[in-house]
């Protein structure tokens, strides 16, 4: 019982946590690849602005002395993803649709993505610096739950922290919300329209710049939305952002390049995946070696691959995909 | 105005700006930064060949210099005694053999039809064996890792000279660019982009991480200058400033002539029948597939070719700095350095690469203490208004590099989409 109270706190819970994270800033790089078709490599940036930002506004309620009982990180969020979209209309604005009103390859817009995460991490650090930030620096403390498992035999509780719960409650409400808005909304369709194709869309009398638009705004909020809660979950750094954009994409790319559910699944996946793939087995096996022979040994450290490399894992399993399924679980666009 | 007119003035201007920074930073410094910025011009005209000729999106370039960098750290660092004497050679040598059964493992179950296994039966077989593969290669490098960090800290160099370092980092390059080549090339634009990074990352994890071999976030230093050194100057009786220059401006001679050859021979290239093959290839590989010629192989030369440069040049940065650290490279200062040169420069020119890698490292590195300055001024002037003075500007000066090579690769998106020297299309024949 033990081992599996052990396995659940060390794999269940934080790649249920880490698959949220990668999940919700899939969303965003899939959409937006699916309406502008290219990938947007300045979403990473976007995830650690939409974090400074909560950040600013739960710094200026802890100044105020305005206390919730939950976290104040997830009480600004709605405010703080709102303004983190208003911020990526914006960015879309001044730097991308310039380009796309002269008829650029989408290519091109890759690169003035990375211009755009450029610009953003010098602005980032310029202000931040480079050190490191907590919400709970000032006053509130991380709450941790523990379930006591005394009732089915285990010495051990299950154990997570309140951001952690309400992280997972927060996307779930999200992917509930943008499911209706994908599926039952005029909008929502019109954009799965358009994703499948731009041009027919728009001959049957689509407004396409707002369907863009909307992307914007729903990809922006989804990015704050993401940073937040993993720098509620870790600590808020401005060089969260690249370490976090390519297992994204990676996600991304597993689901299927302009899938939205297709995003959630392979965010998931990595998350999983990353949290199995330094997950030291033995710990599971130990209690066998009473019944195995006595010339097996189980060793001491029985994970697949050593933690330095977990974040690798994220990225074999995407170049992976690339090579026997290039076009994601679920079927995704291709350039 | 023509296109080599413009050419020459813009080169022209270039040589004024050089001069001018060599009076505001003493020759000294403009010594080492032309020195660095000739390496980098190497690195881009590397990328030119694969994006400005093949249309290949490499994003892994900081891969390729890593590599680079640890070839010329293994060939010229002095040897280690320490690992040559332990049974350090013998462990590793074991590690080779698993290494090379687990290869032959997987080769065997990937060729398994041809005794008769097929279809679900051969990818489960393939599975197992890369599993079974991975155990042993893993049950025999890690305690020989263990064992010479040890021992001995790490492998050590060979002791051999640093150009024999570049010439092996270009080999070395070449071998990966060779595997990376095979696996990603059958993606396209967005998606080979995504697939460079991440190799790259792969590959910036492992060197980071094989302590035994790299001796990772530890680094090494000092490796030795490939030319006569500042000390050797001075022992000559130059003053420090003087052997510095010296010391910097041979070894640039040194680069320059490399610059210079491979500049000769890529626009031999450019201009001959395989460069128009590869334009081709870049501008419709549907047509130029039509006409017989055979992409794959054609864009893995290319790809090949392009990241041998990369390998040199990172090699020759690594022994302009004399210490290897892998914990300092980043997709930043690396592969997106190089990027916002090739297109500002004008990709496809290599003409313009080169000059745009010269412009663009020095907007690189100038704009930290340009920026300070800046600082400085304004928090002088909010100061004497009241608004109190900016604080940590020495720390925060520096970020604005990254800032500033946003602003102009943004800025050259829009205003000057084909670059400062763009690609000459003729339309005559």
């Amino acid at each position: 019982m033990d081992q599996l109270i052990f396995f659940i706190n060390k794999v269940l819970i934080s790649g249920t946590v880490l698959g949220s994270i990668y999940a919700l800033g899939a969303i965003g790089v899939t959409l937006i690849f699916g309406i502008l078709r290219f990938a947007h490599f300045a979403h990473g940036d976007m995830m650690t602005l939409g974090a400074f930002v909560a950040f600013l506004l739960a710094l200026a309620f802890y100044h105020y002395g305005i206390t919730f009982p939950i976290p104040t990180g997830f009480v600004v969020l709605p405010i703080a993803m709102a303004i983190t979209a208003a911020v990526a209309l914006g960015i879309d604005r001044t730097i991308y649709a310039p380009l796309r009103r002269r008829g650029a390859k989408p290519v091109t817009l890759l690169i003035a993505s990375i211009g755009a995460t450029l610009m953003m991490q010098g602005l980032i650090r310029l202000f931040f610096g480079t050190g490191q930030y907590s919400f709970f620096d000032y006053g509130e403390n991380k709450s941790i739950i523990r379930l006591d498992m005394s009732w089915l035999g285990g010495s051990r509780p299950i154990t997570f922290t309140e951001p952690q719960l309400i992280m997972i409650v927060v996307t779930a409400i999200l992917i509930v919300a943008l499911n209706y808005f994908l599926t039952r909304t005029r909008l929502g369709k019109a954009m799965r329209a358009m994703a499948d194709n731009a041009d027919l869309a728009q001959v049957s009398g689509i407004n396409t710049q707002l369907v863009v638009r909307v992307t914007w705004i729903i990809a922006g909020a989804l990015a704050c939305a993401a940073g937040t809660m993993l720098s509620l979950d870790v600590s808020l750094k401005p060089d969260l952002a690249f370490n976090i954009v390519l297992p994204i994409f990676a996600a991304a790319i597993v689901g299927g390049l302009g899938q939205a559910y297709g995003a959630i699944a392979g965010g998931f996946l990595l998350g999983f995946a990353e949290t199995l793939a330094v997950f030291n087995w033995a710990t599971l096996l130990r209690p066998l070696q009473g019944v195995l022979p006595n010339w097996i040994v189980i060793p001491p450290d029985l994970s697949l691959v050593p933690t330095e490399y977990k974040l690798t894992v994220a990225f074999i399993i995407l170049i992976m995909t690339l090579l026997w399924r290039p076009t994601g679980i679920f079927k995704g666009a291709s350039t | 105005m023509s296109a080599v007119s413009r050419a020459g003035l813009l080169y022209l201007g270039l040589v004024v700006f050089i001069v001018a920074v060599g009076f505001w930073q003493g020759t000294a410094n403009i010594s080492l930064l032309l020195l660095q910025a000739s390496a980098f011009a190497l690195v881009a005209l590397g990328l030119n060949i694969q994006f400005g000729y093949g249309g290949l999106f490499n994003f892994g370039i900081m891969g390729f210099l890593m590599i680079g960098g640890f070839a010329v750290t293994f060939i010229s660092y002095p040897l280690n005694l320490k690992f040559w004497d332990s049974d350090g050679p013998l462990l590793l040598l074991r590690a080779l053999i698993a290494f090379a059964a687990g290869f032959a493992l997987v080769w065997g179950a990937r060729h398994a039809d041809r005794i008769g296994v097929k279809g679900g039966w051969k990818i489960a077989l393939t599975v197992l064996c890369w599993f079974v593969a991975y155990v042993v290669y893993r049950s025999q490098i890690d305690p020989a890792a263990e064992y010479i960090e040890k021992t001995a800290g790490f492998v050590g160099g060979l002791g051999l000279h640093p150009v024999l370092g570049w010439v092996f980092g270009g080999v070395l390059a070449a071998g990966v660019a060779w595997i990376v080549g095979r696996v990603s090339l059958g993606l396209r634009t967005d998606y080979l982009a995504i697939a460079t990074i991440g190799i790259s990352e792969i590959i910036r994890a492992l060197i980071k991480n094989m302590d035994w071999l790299t001796r990772g976030t530890l680094t090494v230093s000092p490796i030795p200058w490939p030319v006569p050194g500042p000390q050797d100057y001075q022992a000559s009786g130059s003053d420090n400033i003087t052997s510095f220059i010296y010391a910097r401006l041979g070894y640039l001679a040194a680069t320059l002539v490399v610059v210079a050859a491979v500049m000769f021979l890529v626009q031999r290239a450019y201009h001959g029948p395989w460069g128009r093959m590869m334009r081709a290839i870049r501008d419709n590989h549907i047509a130029a597939n039509s006409m017989g010629k055979n992409v794959t192989r054609r864009q893995l030369e290319i790809f090949i070719l392009g990241s041998v440069l990369m390998g040199v040049g990172g090699a020759i940065l690594v022994s302009i700095l004399q210490i290897f650290d892998p914990g300092s490279y980043q997709p930043i200062n690396q592969t997106f350095l190089i990027w916002v040169m090739v297109i500002v420069g004008g990709a496809g020119n290599n003409w313009g690469a080169l000059l745009g890698a010269i412009v663009i490292y020095l907007v690189w590195v100038l704009s930290a203490p340009l920026s300070q300055a800046l600082f400085y001024f304004i928090s002088d002037w909010s100061t004497r208004v009241g608004w109190g003075a900016i604080p940590e500007i020495d720390s925060r000066a520096p970020q604005m590099r990254v800032f500033v090579l946003g602003v102009v690769i943004v800025l050259a998106l829009r205003y000057a989409p084909k670059g400062l020297i763009p690609e000459v299309v003729r339309r005559d024949r």
